[in-house]
């Protein structure tokens, strides 16, 4: 019989095996034993969150950002559904998350015991799968499986729930050469050429084609990114980004038409309506996306390429599906392109150039465009100077949701994937703060900016004091415009103007606050002192709260509006009848 | 009426509900059956009928039949969607009226009346391969296979008759002839 280790030690013991080295989280009761373990394993370095939802939110910007596993690990009862936010949110964007929690002790389990919550069942619906070890010897194929299950496929967040007497429980049984299932969604058959040669044909009598590529790029590392540059060269066809792809494409090339959706730019927008053939890679048509589903895209042929099946036919029929990884799909791609139809993009040119003209007099709207002003900060230029200053730099920006989040992802041009961080999918507001620190813990020595709202970026603040202990140098850059202005944006356009409850008084005095948490705080008023602030911020070596005092009556735009096809956009509040002209002057 | 406005776009008209059998291959672990129940009420699909049971000790593998309802759209998604889960192993679906499938469902009832209504009871019961499994001199239980809408007849039909208690399972389902579903 070999040495006796504990549940605990097996825990470390796998996280070694699978070269963990920062993991997340926060202690309690139920998984002392876990923490008690932590000093024998020095590769492992253990993050203190103040929250559980910040150790969630940490753990997924520490996966976008390095393509590796985020590790949670937290206590039973409120510390599980702490993390319930967070593991949904991985879901909804799938995330690779591996949540550890502590359970009260076997025997207690069901008794309603102090700290006691079903876990595995509130957090079923909200993770690929997860596990309740009841038995030690399970603990080690479990745990290494839970890996597996949260990267393959469409990555996810898994959850391994622990009792504490099986933590403390002691067995000589580690990782056999057990066999287990392969967990469902990992792909077993490889890409035919008659699918691939079947692309390419719709591609050759395409005259109005466009790229509409997702996160799914990104999931799939840095090399798909790379294909799919190529993909765009070789063909000359248009490319445009859901939020959750911006990077995998650069967002300053000519080819690139800029985000589409709800806030996307009109060009793109007018693309994906007008156009004869829509090539998805690794996006899901999304609700954000599609607007009205039986408007959408009307004249086009559809390819869609996903990893996830049920992605697939989900919200619109499609000509062609394809269920691959991006980067493989890609590489099989690029290859029979080049091999078989090297002159397409000359032989191509006049095919698609009434196609081009037609975008270039959408883009001659200039969507993005909005009125600038020297007396406030309009938050498009304060997210368009801070684009310019923070450009020569390899820098990761993560943001909360709402207003300021559009105007990250409409201004802010990114050329790099992993570079961008935002709950997409469930859309939770204080995700980029806690995110930062996960960014930052992963990328020591890169420049990471949170552009956050000052109602969002509230609801997880505590995790400055995170930043401060572990010298994790974030920025923190407010557009403060003392609204929750998404909501007032909506209440303004759907309701009448009547701003419930939208308006946040009695905000806390940022600069201040920067200080008590032992950062730096900064405040911008005027856009004449912009400039220097923003470089002033980024020469500090310290975490910043930068509170940029905004205009609060802009509103997002381009938009689509409810229950409207992509051909409709309010370009500008000029723009629009369902705006009425009284109360232009808010609140 | 002009419809609200809303951040969402309004619902639109979805293709012809259709009646199919799902059958699901599962490991036998705890909290499977909520996973594939959680699945349908968490995306709202419809559970007509449900029946589960272990079918193979030593791989520790159940098989689930559940009878569904819904668009051709949503049948392909809950097969997906079923098909993502862990413990899965393979799912089969079958249109409810597909001729190549054999369905069941059983059904204990009990009639409690005089003798000549539990014989008339019996006599009823005759088409659907009925078992008397326990007698009284007040009452019988009697056991029958039959498809949903038969027992839902019979049911009826034994009311007047006595029938007190009705006991019935989820459908299962199995392929005729020699092929079996991998």
């Amino acid at each position: 019989m070999g040495k006796l280790i504990s549940g605990a030690e097996i825990v470390f013991k796998v996280l070694e095996h699978r070269k963990v080295e920062h993991i997340f989280g926060y202690p309690g009761g139920a998984v002392l034993p876990i923490y008690d373990e932590l000093k024998n394993h020095k590769t492992i370095k253990h993050i203190l969150a103040r929250h559980e939802q910040g150790a969630g939110h940490a753990a997924e910007g520490y996966a976008r950002s390095s393509g590796k596993p985020g590790v949670m690990l937290v206590t039973s009862g409120p510390g599980a559904t702490n993390a319930v936010t967070a593991l949904t949110d991985a879901y909804m964007d799938s995330v690779p998350i591996v949540c550890i929690s502590g359970q009260v002790p076997t025997h207690l389990i069901g008794t309603d015991a102090f700290q006691e919550c079903d876990t595995t069942g509130i957090t079923r619906p909200c993770t690929k799968h997860n596990w309740l070890v009841k038995d030690v010897n399970d603990l080690a194929s479990v745990m290494d499986q839970a890996f597996d299950v949260a990267t393959s496929g469409r990555p996810g967040p898994v959850l391994v729930d622990i009792p504490k007497d099986i933590q403390f429980k002691k067995t000589n049984f580690f990782l056999k050469n057990k066999k287990y299932k392969k967990p469902n969604g990992e792909l077993r058959s490889k890409i035919s050429n008659s699918d691939i040669d079947k692309v390419i044909q719709m591609m050759k009598k395409s005259s109005k084609p466009v790229f509409y590529t997702g996160g799914g790029v990104i999931n799939s590392g840095p090399e798909a990114s790379k294909l799919l540059r190529e993909l765009v060269s070789l063909t000359g066809f248009p490319i445009t980004s859901t939020l959750q792809g911006l990077g995998a494409y650069p967002g300053d090339d000519p080819m690139f038409l800029g985000m589409l959706g709800m806030h996307g730019t009109y060009e793109a927008n007018n693309a994906m309506h007008d156009c004869d053939l829509m090539i998805n890679i690794g996006a899901r048509f999304d609700d954000r996306i599609t607007g009205k589903v039986d408007e959408f895209s009307p004249k086009s042929k559809k390819i869609h390429v996903d990893i996830d099946p049920s992605s697939i036919g989900k919200n619109i029929k499609v000509d062609l599906a394809i269920v691959s990884d991006i980067e493989s799909f890609l590489k099989s791609l690029n290859k029979r392109f080049k091999d078989k139809n090297k002159d397409f993009l000359n032989s191509n040119k006049s095919n698609t150039s009434k196609w081009w003209k037609d975008i270039d007099k959408w883009r001659q709207k200039k969507s993005l465009g909005f009125k600038n002003s020297n007396q406030v900060i309009k938050p498009q230029h304060a997210v368009q100077r801070l684009y310019e200053l923070s450009k020569h730099k390899d820098t990761y920006i993560t943001t909360e949701v709402g207003q300021h989040q559009m105007w990250a992802a409409q201004h802010y041009k990114f050329n790099k994937p992993n570079r961008w961080m935002t709950s997409g999918g469930l859309g939770t507001m204080g995700y980029g703060l806690p995110a930062a620190v996960g960014v930052q813990v992963a990328n020591p020595d890169k420049l990471v900016i949170d552009i956050a709202g000052e109602a969002s970026v509230l609801m997880t603040m505590q995790e400055m004091s995170t930043a401060v202990q572990y010298n994790l140098p974030i920025k923190i850059f407010i557009l403060n415009n003392q609204y929750m202005g998404m909501v007032r944006q909506w209440q303004e356009l759907l309701h009448e103007k009547n701003y419930s409850e939208s308006y946040t008084a009695a905000l806390p005095d940022f600069v201040k606050l920067a200080e008590a948490y032992g950062c730096v705080g900064i405040q911008a008023k005027k856009p004449d002192e912009l400039d220097e602030k923003i470089k002033e911020m980024i020469a500090i070596n310290k975490p910043v709260i930068f509170d940029c005092v905004v205009d609060p009556n802009e509103n997002c735009f381009p938009m689509i509006p409810s229950g409207k096809p992509h051909n409709q956009m309010l370009l500008g509040p000029e723009d629009d009848e369902e705006i009425s002209s009284e109360g232009k002057v808010l609140v | 009426m002009k419809a609200p406005k809303s951040a969402y776009s309004a619902a639109i008209k979805t293709g012809k509900v259709e009646k199919h059998i799902m059958v699901i291959w599962v490991d036998n672990e705890a909290g499977v059956l909520a996973r594939v129940v959680g699945l349908f009420s968490g995306r709202g699909y419809n559970i007509e009928s449900l029946a589960v049971a272990e079918i193979d000790k030593k791989q520790k593998l159940s098989r689930i039949t559940l009878v569904t309802s819904g668009s051709p759209e949503v049948i392909s998604q809950i097969k997906k969607q079923l098909e993502k889960l862990v413990p899965v192993h393979k799912v089969a679906d079958f249109m409810r009226n597909d001729p190549k499938i054999i369905f069941r469902d059983m059904a204990l009832l009990k009639v409690i009346s005089n003798e000549k209504k539990r014989s008339k009871a019996k006599k009823l019961c005759k088409k659907f391969d009925p078992v008397v499994l326990d007698k009284s001199n007040k009452s019988i239980v009697i056991q029958v296979t039959a498809l949903r809408r038969e027992i839902d007849k019979l049911v009826n039909d034994l009311k007047p008759l006595g029938l007190a208690s009705v006991s019935r399972t989820g459908a299962v389902a199995m392929t005729r002839g020699a092929e079996i579903f991998k």
